[in-house]
């Protein structure tokens, strides 16, 4: 690779990348994030390949594996182009007929395409599904059009020219000012305003200072940075060299977890590729400005995402949070000045810069500027990573993009900010969601969690589930935290298991409001949330849960038994066939029997028994009905 | 088990990666994330080498060892079972499934069978929430499945 040593070599290159390129040549794409790799897209790959040689299209045909293009629900996602055709659910079966079809016939397979449940009808580009087409994709959108893996793919979109311009005609202090301008705010969680960070560290007193990006995404059901980082790992390089000029940073960090395989390698080709283009080491594109960056894997460990955390482990020791009476923008990595953003944070950079301020700050709500990416999980229809202007409402999101609650079952409350937040319940549906909303609400934006949780949901076993999470991540260096979690815990489970007692509810509250002002970090600090907002919007269930023994959603094992109601039984063997211990009894034509002190309460009577005759009841609260002796079979007709 | 010597392969395998890494600062984590990922476990023989060569307390090295999820100062089995426990896959019915498996294997979550067939684990969040209650097995995604599913999928590995 030739370097590159000024901003028109820059563009000359580019126009030669993009000469080579004809924009109405086939090309398929193949969506190989996470999510899809899980649901076989390795296989995918390997026949198409395969496929292409095989019907003697190599000269003709390109072939380009991207990052996660966001729709995880129907993955693997195969797009057509130029013509934008999307496929959805590809399995290597289906590529022969696509290649030979779609390719050299240019028609449209209809069974691959998706279905709108609405209206039943079929729709052919990936640009006009609902999940797509309602949101607005400034950050992710280039996720599914290019090769993480080819640096020529990112400038061929205009990559790197933000950085050429802020090293040719801006010096460091207005790039500081448009970023301050611009409002933006720290997508990890605390949505600190990033353009006051900056300044803080770059007025910070000392020579040597650190740019980090943090991307040791731990919140359980989030995964947004992972997929930009992995998808897309030029656009958060670009926005960390921008970052370090502007705060007179010559060393950064990627910190990145272990657990992110492809992260870790594609950040580490992405910043091989940028060494060699000169876009990284010394004097980037002939401006005199050094820089380099290391990667840094995380070895498991959501304390570690703590910004002090984090820049201890990346001094190799254990990553435990400190007190930050001294912010860690003047004393961080090695005590020395350290700016810490999220992966997001510093993708959204480049943008700003290139469009400006001013256009930046048009989108969103008076106090949250710009797109959020959400990871929007749980029991909605359309799983996936979506990105949507602040101030859009839980509504559009989880109906409109998601598609809505999964099995036709009843939204009951969406969970947001993972462990340190809390949960939405129905009445606030038409919330708009930016910063402040949610913290009103009593949770938080988080890193952009979105739980979505059903009528089958408990919310005690919810809190229960975040502070078990949280119980066994406290690195346990103050009390509050350790030991503070620890109880709640225990009082949690006591509930969940029948233990309940009158007086938890209060004590609950009283350990919350202790651990929450006394904890040495934010982990501590938050952790009382998921109790706290559980209690202020779902009380009854808690009470319900003491007071009646009984779980309203059928969830907590020890409050639930199992029956088969013998009016409906229609003695089909199915579950009797299935119960893994052997609890039912009965017989052909013998109405089956849940022995109670046999069953486990696994759920799989439950789950096998036919729907036309749901005879398998879960009760709660309610003693079980005693068998009754020589029942006779009712046969239903039909 | 655990004690089982190592062999010379195996400490110039070790010996390569402290190479890599002598000289610089704040390498411990790193160092031992490779060791891990080489041998597949963190032998106290390992320990004791890297403390020796990098002047490392050895207290140090185990309590980064002891810290992370990553690093494991026990062999694991064959077969490495990863359940996601995610709140994804918490609310569409990953503790059911992981009851069934730990039945099933007759061991809990953190423990090695005794035939050493297989290493049971938890984890946070895999991000393939689409997919959700996940089971992993030796790097294969199993998703969307039921306790009895798991089950089966289990007796294909010996």
């Amino acid at each position: 690779m030739p370097r590159i040593n000024s901003p028109a070599e820059l563009e000359e290159l580019r126009k030669g990348i993009l000469s080579n390129r004809d924009p109405n040549r086939p090309c398929i794409t193949l969506c190989s994030g996470t999510a899809c790799h899980a649901s076989g897209s390795e296989e995918v790959a390997a026949s198409i390949e395969e496929e292409i040689k095989k019907q003697g299209l190599s000269a003709e045909v390109d072939f380009r594996k991207t990052g996660c293009h966001g729709f995880c629900e129907r993955g693997p996602i195969v797009v057509i182009h130029p013509e934008g055709i999307c496929y959805l659910q590809i399995e290597p079966k289906d590529i022969p007929e696509i290649i030979s079809q779609t390719i050299k016939e240019k028609k449209v397979i209809e069974r691959l395409l998706y279905t709108d449940p609405t209206t039943n009808k079929k729709i052919v580009h990936e640009s006009e599904i609902p999940f797509y087409k309602n949101q607005e994709r400034l950050v992710f959108g280039s996720n599914g059009k290019i090769d993480p893996k080819s640096i020529d793919d990112y400038l061929a979109l205009g990559g790197y020219s933000a950085l050429a311009k802020v090293l040719s005609q801006m010096p460091p202090e207005q790039v500081l000012e448009e970023v301050k301008k611009s409002n933006l705010r720290g997508r990890g969680g605390g949505g600190f305003p990033t353009g006051r960070k900056w300044e803080e560290c770059r007025n910070a007193p000392g020579e040597i200072r650190y740019v980090i990006v943090n991307a040791d995404e731990g919140d359980p059901g989030a995964y947004m940075d992972r997929s930009l980082l992995e998808g897309n790992p030029h656009s958060v390089l670009e926005g960390l060299i921008i970052g370090a000029y502007a705060i007179g940073s010559h060393e950064g960090y990627i910190y990145v977890r272990q657990e992110y395989p492809f992260a870790v390698e594609n950040v580490d080709i992405a910043i091989k590729q940028a060494e060699e283009y000169g876009l990284l080491g010394k004097n980037i594109l002939g401006s005199g400005f050094d820089f380099t960056v290391k990667v840094h894997r995380g070895a498991g460990a959501f304390v570690s995402g703590e910004s002090s955390a984090l820049m201890t482990a990346l001094e190799g020791r254990v990553g435990e949070p400190r007190p930050k009476y001294i912010h860690t923008v003047i004393k961080g990595v090695w005590d020395k000045p350290s700016n810490l953003n999220n992966v997001e944070t510093w993708a959204t950079v480049p943008l700003i810069i290139n469009k400006g301020a001013d256009w930046f700050r048009g989108i969103g709500t008076e106090g949250s500027k710009g797109t959020k990416i959400f990871s929007l999980v749980g029991k909605v229809n359309n799983t996936g990573l979506v990105e949507v202007p602040m101030g859009m409402t839980l509504r559009e999101i989880i109906f409109n993009i998601g598609g809505g609650i999964r099995d036709g079952k009843k939204f009951k409350a969406v969970q947001t900010g993972g462990p340190s937040g809390g949960v939405i319940p129905e009445k606030y549906i038409d919330l708009p969601i930016d910063f402040d909303e949610l913290t009103k609400a009593g949770s938080m934006m988080g890193s952009g969690g979105m739980i979505v949780m059903d009528e089958d949901t408990c919310m005690v076993d919810t809190a229960r589930y975040f502070l078990n999470f949280l119980a066994h991540e406290s690195c346990g260096k103050c009390v509050p935290c350790r030991e503070g979690i620890k109880q709640m815990l225990n009082i949690l489970t006591d509930i969940t298991e029948g233990r309940g007692e009158k007086g938890d509810i209060e004590l609950l509250e009283e350990v919350a409001a202790m651990v929450k002002d006394f904890s040495l970090c934010a982990l501590g600090a938050t952790a009382p949330n998921p109790v706290l907002s559980t209690l202020q919007y779902f009380r009854d269930e808690y009470v319900a849960h003491i007071e009646q023994k009984r779980c309203p959603a059928h969830v907590c094992k020890p409050l639930i038994s199992y029956y088969i109601d013998p009016e409906k039984c229609q003695a089909c063997m199915i579950c009797l066939r299935q119960c893994p211990v052997g609890a039912i009894s009965g017989g052909k034509n013998q109405i089956h029997v849940i022995d109670q002190a046999k069953c486990t309460k696994c759920n799989t009577c439950f789950e096998v028994c036919p729907p036309r005759f749901s005879a398998v009841r879960r009760l709660s609260g309610e003693p079980v009905p005693p068998p009754v002796k020589d029942r006779v079979l009712v046969r239903r007709k039909g | 088990m655990v004690n089982r010597s190592m062999t010379t392969e195996e400490i110039s395998r070790v010996d390569q990666i402290i190479d890599k890494y002598e000289g610089e600062e704040g390498i411990l984590i790193q160092l031992l994330l490779d060791i891990q990922q080489e041998l597949d476990w963190i032998p106290k023989e390992v320990a004791e080498r890297i403390s020796q060569r990098l002047n490392i307390p050895q207290s140090q090295i185990y309590r980064v060892a002891s810290f992370y999820t990553a690093m494991s100062l026990t062999p694991r089995g064959r077969h490495l079972v990863s359940v996601c426990m995610g709140t994804a896959c918490h609310i569409r019915g990953a503790p059911r499934l992981l009851d069934r498996i730990t039945d099933v294997l007759k061991i809990q979550p953190g423990e090695t069978s005794s035939d050493r067939r297989f290493t049971l684990n938890t984890v946070n969040c895999l991000g393939c929430c689409a997919l959700g209650p996940v089971m992993v097995v030796d790097g294969k995604y199993h998703g969307k499945l039921t306790p009895a599913e798991a089950e089966e999928v289990l007796k294909n590995y010996d």
